[in-house]
């Protein structure tokens, strides 16, 4: 199925998805997904359980290569060479537990060498947590693990923002602020892909809409009519 | 140096002082081979200063391989390695880091392990004993160097830590039999072991050079 809500307008387009999928094994985890993302644009990603999302996502950051079809970010590149450019955050923090969170997003920030970065305490203040936090990162509840995650992932001022569940396992607060968050992330002209199941929570950013259905596209509409 | 293989470096110099995992399981494992070993050959007869080498050498790899097993534990536990991989930095840099970090914390045992093995064995060397200081590093590199670029390749495993040691074990034996010939030569007396630190020296190049030129296609695999 084919989901292009841009192909009326001409867009530079962020990242394109044609004909993608994804076997792992004699299991089709995507199936001929063709997306377009527009730059400034929140998309949000609904799906049961195994119907792609995360599959998706991996593929859109470059970690994952299609089985078949083809990724284009930013009007033509392969995700893997301009993945400095692409910020993802998965279930899992991505942290050492050993290291502070200053320590963490420290040594994440100089594995971007020639890209400008905010600073570790820019980016754990953009995200609400003290910078001048001493524990260790292992000894952070949930709520902050997931902030801090975030964090790193800001760190490089991504262009494009995927979030796997960035609202998991956090209290209603935290998400709402981290909705805040991404709101003003999104007016910078950067695209945001968030995965998730607490769709109430992220339909004050969504603009559009993407439905997976064991690895195909059930449906691609702006916002959330039924909401 | 180059700035994100110092950041490495650090990074995983901060997280083993801090937890000192690596250090104390390797330095009791080789420890113990030590001791048991003084225990079943009789280290008084001339037998101790013929084995001695041998016995040096595989407790370094016995213990070396416990902590190389765990090496890249923390990358895998919260998909850190994910995020290494979305960096710009090259993937040669984490590896050679990784190495250097490894090589550091095994020398750090044979250091420690080195005195009570004299003691163990009533070891008096009689070759020239400054070419251990040749020996043992060259050897500890080649075994460490493989060692975390084979634990890189079968991260993705289930039976890694079986695994590694498979593969790890008949590739490591040229430099073993090197390093093993080259000690029992120094701690004799008996012969030169030029050649033998020739061939691992060799070895080392070799193996570090493949390893640095493969290390992004296995850190970057799906």
């Amino acid at each position: 199925m084919t989901a292009n809500p841009s192909e009326a307008v001409s867009v530079p387009l962020c990242a394109r998805l044609d004909q993608v999928s994804k076997l792992f094994g004699s299991f089709a985890a995507l199936r001929q997904v063709s997306v377009d993302l527009e730059p400034g644009r929140c998309y949000v990603l609904i799906g049961e359980n195994g119907a792609g999302k995360s599959t998706l996502l991996r593929i859109l950051a470059g970690l994952l290569r299609p089985s078949f079809g083809t990724v284009k970010v930013f009007g033509g590149l392969e995700p893997h060479d301009a993945r400095a450019r692409i910020g993802y955050m998965s279930h899992a923090p991505m942290l050492y537990d050993e290291l502070t969170a200053q320590e963490n997003l420290r040594y994440f920030a100089s594995l971007y060498p020639g890209r400008p970065c905010l600073t570790p305490s820019e980016a754990l203040r953009q995200v609400g947590l003290d910078p001048e936090l001493t524990r260790t990162f292992g000894q952070y509840s949930q709520g902050m693990r997931q902030r801090t995650s975030l964090a790193r992932v800001l760190l490089p001022v991504p262009e494009l923002l995927l979030l796997d569940e960035p609202f998991s396992n956090m209290d209603v607060e935290s998400a709402h602020q981290m909705v805040e968050l991404l709101a003003g992330f999104r007016q910078g002209n950067r695209t945001i892909v968030i995965t998730t199941h607490q769709r109430e929570l992220a339909a004050p950013i969504a603009d559009w809409v993407l439905a997976l259905r064991a690895g195909r596209v059930a449906s691609f509409e702006p916002g959330f009519p039924t909401l | 140096m180059p700035r994100a293989l110092w950041t490495h470096l650090v990074k995983d110099l901060r997280i083993e002082l801090r937890t000192l995992d690596a250090l104390v399981s390797m330095l009791f494992f080789s420890l113990l081979v030590v001791v048991l070993f003084s225990i079943a050959f009789d280290p008084r007869g001339v037998f101790s200063q013929q084995i001695a080498g041998g016995v040096l050498c595989v407790a370094t790899m016995f213990a070396s391989v416990s902590a190389l097993n765990q090496a890249w534990a923390r990358e895998i536990r919260h998909q850190v390695l994910d995020a290494q991989r979305m960096a710009p930095s090259p993937g040669a840099e984490l590896f050679l880091a990784k190495v250097i970090a490894n090589f550091l914390f095994v020398t750090v045992v044979q250091i420690i392990l080195a005195p009570c093995f004299l003691i163990f064995y009533n070891l008096h060397i009689v070759g020239q004993a400054w070419l251990l200081v040749l020996v043992l590093p060259l050897g500890t590199w080649a075994l460490v160097s493989n060692g975390i670029f084979f634990a890189a390749l079968s991260i993705r495993s289930r039976n890694r830590e079986l695994l590694l040691s498979l593969i790890l074990f008949p590739i490591f034996i040229p430099a073993l039999l090197a390093m093993v010939q080259a000690t029992t030569d120094i701690l004799t007396g008996e012969s030169d072991p030029t050649l033998w630190i020739k061939l691992l020296l060799g070895y080392d190049i070799i193996f570090t050079t493949v390893s640095l030129l493969l290390f992004d296609v296995v850190f970057h695999a799906e």
